[in-house]
């Protein structure tokens, strides 16, 4: 397959960026998106130029590393898909690919595709844990918990963090992520002691990060690779009342 | 140098108990007199950067990702052990300890082994308490499943995500740490060198990967929490930026390397499909727990699946292994599929790849429970293949996924060096020749919530300090040196790509150092990658600038790491004339097919001091006693 690529770069986060367009011949349809970035890379390398910057690790989807818009969308056209897992037979033959950072304000591009997402990480430090000490955990089975819960909070602990919920909100929103966690913790037992001062916090932190807040349009359900639901963002609204108004 | 593993001395079960008694504690006023540079936030990075801190010390914790959630810990999908024995299928801690014994091929330490086996009912309970959603049956309670190899069901699971759960559950523990301003973590962070000041790992260089600044961290002890180095094959299931670079450098300033060549081949990964291709994508071996392996009994039958009857399938390990079937441990089955496919009952595009087929499950269970219990796993390989294994049977084929061997340590986690720890897939002690399924989550965890917090007291309360500071002169010396590897790795400019030559290393070590090695190939090996090694000096080229972000420096570095790892690697395969585990010599196998062990002369760990650039390696041996669990034939009949 043959491709024409639009790609943003950017040569730190101080330097304006830009779109380059390069072309790619003979592309297997069973390569993955960032195999074909890797190609180009080593196109690119054998010139002597530089490579395109991206951020990619596990390459299965589940670390979370990568994630880029892709003709405008966040990991590109399907559903449920890091942008790791994306393969070129999404793409028609021929087909002209823009490939851009993620654009939020709270994730500034270091070079070319690269976000700083550490601000997912202080609002995790802000309260996205259940305070337990290394050796202070009573046996496992000391507390049933029902298995609908454990399910509904496995469905929100699948978060990868990847950022696309906030790339692809049009009021930059990490509401989603947000939810994920507080969902997840507040559905088992062990996490409840700790629900009031958890919402408050993380949703503070989120906002201080400078995150807009939910405009009820859903793009993050749909572009979330793992599919978290909105409800979880409902759920978070509820702690929040109940933290700050009951 | 003799090695001393410092194993206590008493009866198995009492060894740990024991030994946490002798040990001297530190006082809690003086504990944060200490600083301890953790590298690298997995599973056992994590894990031990939040227990120490919460004991009281400094940390200081780095990693080259953005952020700890990024460890490749995060891809475990299958498991963690634990001898709960919740199913009253009658496990216990010694039956974990001996199947891990046995199944590492009696090529492990038993104190290591018992002690693993005795912790990790608390990880479950730990876990559990960090909201870790396990799978529960509809009584509320953890549900266990069976899982590679072993016969009661002693597995806890988050649906195929294990690893991730778990290693959120760490990062919740490290990140209520850093709120708590206990531990300082650096992030995009990679180790470059260890500095060892008066005979003591003091602190490290590392390089800061968005602005290529050369930074020195120092504290009272060091922490390796780096992984394994099976990207040394170039495809592997491991993360692309895995690497070995840390525990090869501490390699060369004087920690000696154990059983290098003891790497494992995950048997149930998805067939390459092409050059390009980056990694191999692993899926969990739980699979085998419902999954039916076969292939034609006809040699290079071009029918689909669906078309081939009944009796002309071999379900070659239900044949071969009546008791455990589709079971066995992961060296047999992987071992077992290349034979296959090498005799040419391979199938797919490339005939290199067998059958997994859910037909029997599905018909007897539903979809639906299929479905639940490896649901991510289906669309998974649906995704990359663009085949519906709920309709056509998953190809799969052995690939490269762990690394047993890693720096040798003490019972203590201690290397040769010391004051440097070495934690999870980074060191080389509890598996012995072949790790079973759902045991590397619990090691990495063992070490760094439960092992390692106790052993490192020991060693700052009786150890003596001299002040040191980053512009101290040892400090300098090694920053010099890695700024001068940088600058030549940079001033080549040559005609071929790090990446060209990390396939070229790949390629030799599959073909000569995987599943069936014997010694001309071996021999091969080590010439070819001396050779290639010449070559990356001379002719690497890479782009970009040293003072910046440069994915291109950072895989040469790493690549120039491998191809002298590889070396050792092939090395000690080399010398270990015997076949155990997943080091299996063609040359030492029973009349069935078996890997042949040689317990009269290969019952210790080669551990490999690092001599000089152009010197040979020089091996050390700890002998292996083994007064519980009698060395036997494997035998999964």
């Amino acid at each position: 397959m043959n491709f024409t690529l639009k790609i943003w770069r950017q040569k730190n986060a101080r330097a304006d960026g830009r779109f380059v367009t390069y072309s790619l011949r003979d592309i297997s349809p069973d390569a993955s998106f960032l195999e074909m970035l890797d190609i180009l890379n080593e196109d690119l390398v054998t010139n002597g130029e530089e490579p395109v910057a991206f951020d990619h690790d596990c390459r299965e989807g589940i670390c979370g590393s990568c994630g880029v818009m892709i003709k405008g969308r966040a990991h590109g056209p399907n559903q449920r898909e890091a942008t790791c897992e994306l393969r070129m037979r999404s793409f028609p033959d021929g087909d002209t690919i823009v490939v851009e950072p993620w654009r939020a304000r709270p994730f500034p591009v270091i070079k070319d595709l690269i976000v700083d997402r550490s601000a997912f990480d202080r609002i995790m430090q802000a309260g996205g844990y259940v305070s337990v000490r290394t050796g202070a955990a009573p046996d496992a089975n000391a507390i049933p918990v029902p298995k609908a819960d454990a399910e509904e909070a496995m469905d929100a602990a699948a978060c990868i963090g990847c950022g696309a919920c906030v790339a692809t909100c049009p009021n930059g929103s990490a509401m989603l992520f947000v939810a994920a966690k507080v969902s997840h913790l507040v559905l088992l037992p062990q996490g409840r002691a700790e629900r009031t001062q958890r919402v408050e916090r993380m949703v503070a932190q989120m906002d201080a990060e400078g995150f807009g807040a939910c405009s009820n349009t859903y793009a993050c359900e749909v572009e979330c690779p793992k599919h978290i639901s909105v409800d979880h963002i409902a759920r978070l609204n509820e702690e929040y009342i109940r933290a700050k108004v009951v | 140098m003799t090695l001393n593993a410092k194993i206590p001395a008493g009866p198995l079960e009492k060894k740990w108990d024991n030994h946490r008694f002798s040990l001297k504690l530190v006082n809690p006023a003086n504990k944060r007199k200490y600083t301890i540079v953790v590298v690298r936030t997995g599973l056992a990075g994590a894990s031990a950067a939040a227990s120490l801190a919460q004991l009281g010390y400094n940390v200081i914790a780095l990693c080259y990702h953005e952020s700890p959630r990024r460890a490749h810990s995060i891809a475990a999908q299958g498991g963690i052990n634990a001898p709960k024995n919740y199913t009253n299928d009658g496990d216990s801690v010694y039956r974990l300890f001996y199947d891990t014994v046995k199944g590492g091929d009696y090529r492990a330490r038993e104190a290591n082994v018992y002690r693993l086996a005795e912790v990790s009912g608390s990880i479950i309970d730990q876990c559990v308490a960090q909201g870790v959603p396990f799978g529960r049956e509809y009584g509320g309670l953890l549900d266990n499943r069976s899982f590679g190899g072993a016969q009661v069901s002693r597995t806890f699971y988050a649906r195929g995500q294990t690893g991730q759960q778990l290693l959120l559950g760490a990062y919740s523990a490290l990140v209520r740490q850093m709120d708590a301003g206990s531990v300082k973590f650096y992030p995009r962070r990679e180790m470059l060198d260890l500095v060892v000041v008066e005979g003591q790992a003091r602190g490290i260089v590392a390089r800061n990967m968005v602005s290529g600044a050369l930074e020195v961290y120092t504290g009272h002890a060091v922490v390796l929490a780096t992984g394994g180095y099976a990207n040394a094959f170039y495809l592997s299931t491991n993360a692309r930026a895995c690497n070995a670079t840390a525990i090869w450098r501490a390699h060369k300033r004087g920690a000696y390397f154990g059983n290098p060549c003891y790497t494992q081949i995950h048997p149930t990964c998805i067939p390459q499909s092409g050059s390009y291709q980056s990694k191999l994508t692993l899926m969990s071996e739980s699979l085998r727990n419902d999954g039916r392996i076969w292939v034609p009994k006809i040699k290079g039958d071009t029918r689909g699946p669906e078309d081939i009857p009944e009796e002309e399938r071999d379900y070659y390990l239900e044949r071969l292994y009546p008791s455990f079937g589709n079971l066995v441990p992961r060296d047999v089955a992987s071992r077992r599929a290349k034979e296959m496919c090498d005799q040419g009952f391979g199938v797919g595009p490339t005939h290199l790849a067998v059958y997994l087929d859910f037909t029997d499950a599905i018909r007897r269970s539903g979809k639906h429970w299929i479905e639940e219990k490896y649901g991510n796993l289906f669309d998974m390989y649906h995704e990359i293949t663009a085949e519906d294994p709920y309709k056509v049977p998953m190809r799969i084929y052995p690939a490269v996924h762990y690394t047993m061997g890693g720096l040798w340590v003490d019972y203590n986690l201690m290397s040769t060096i010391p004051g440097l720890y070495v934690i999870g897939e980074a060191n080389f002690s509890d598996h012995g020749a072949n790790r079973l399924g759902a045991s590397a989550l619990m090691q990495g965890l063992a070490d760094g919530y439960f092992v390692l917090p106790y052993t490192i007291g020991d060693y700052l309360a009786t150890t003596a300090f001299s002040p040191v500071r980053p512009d101290d002169e040892p400090f300098r010396e090694v920053s010099k040196d890695v700024e001068e590897r940088i600058a030549t790795l940079m001033s080549i400019k040559g005609h071929r790509t790090p990446d060209n030559f990390h396939k070229a290393l790949g390629s030799i070590m599959w073909h000569n150092v995987g599943m069936a090695r014997n010694k001309k190939r071996l021999e091969t090996a080590i010439g070819e990658i001396a050779a290639l090694r010449e070559e990356f000096w001379r002719d690497v080229n890479v782009v970009g600038a040293s003072d910046d972000l440069n994915m291109e420096l950072e895989r040469a570095g790493r690549i120039a790491d491998f191809l002298e790892l590889g070396e050792l690697l092939a090395r000690d395969a080399l010398h270990r004339n015997e076949s155990c585990g997943g080091h299996f010599r063609e040359e030492y196998q029973t009349e069935e097919g078996e890997a042949k062990r040689d317990d009269k002369k290969f019952s210790y760990v080669a551990a490999w001091e690092f001599t000089g650039d152009f010197a040979k390696p020089v091996l050390h041996k700890e002998p292996l006693e083994f007064e519980y669990a009698k060395p036997s034939q494997r035998s999964y009949k």
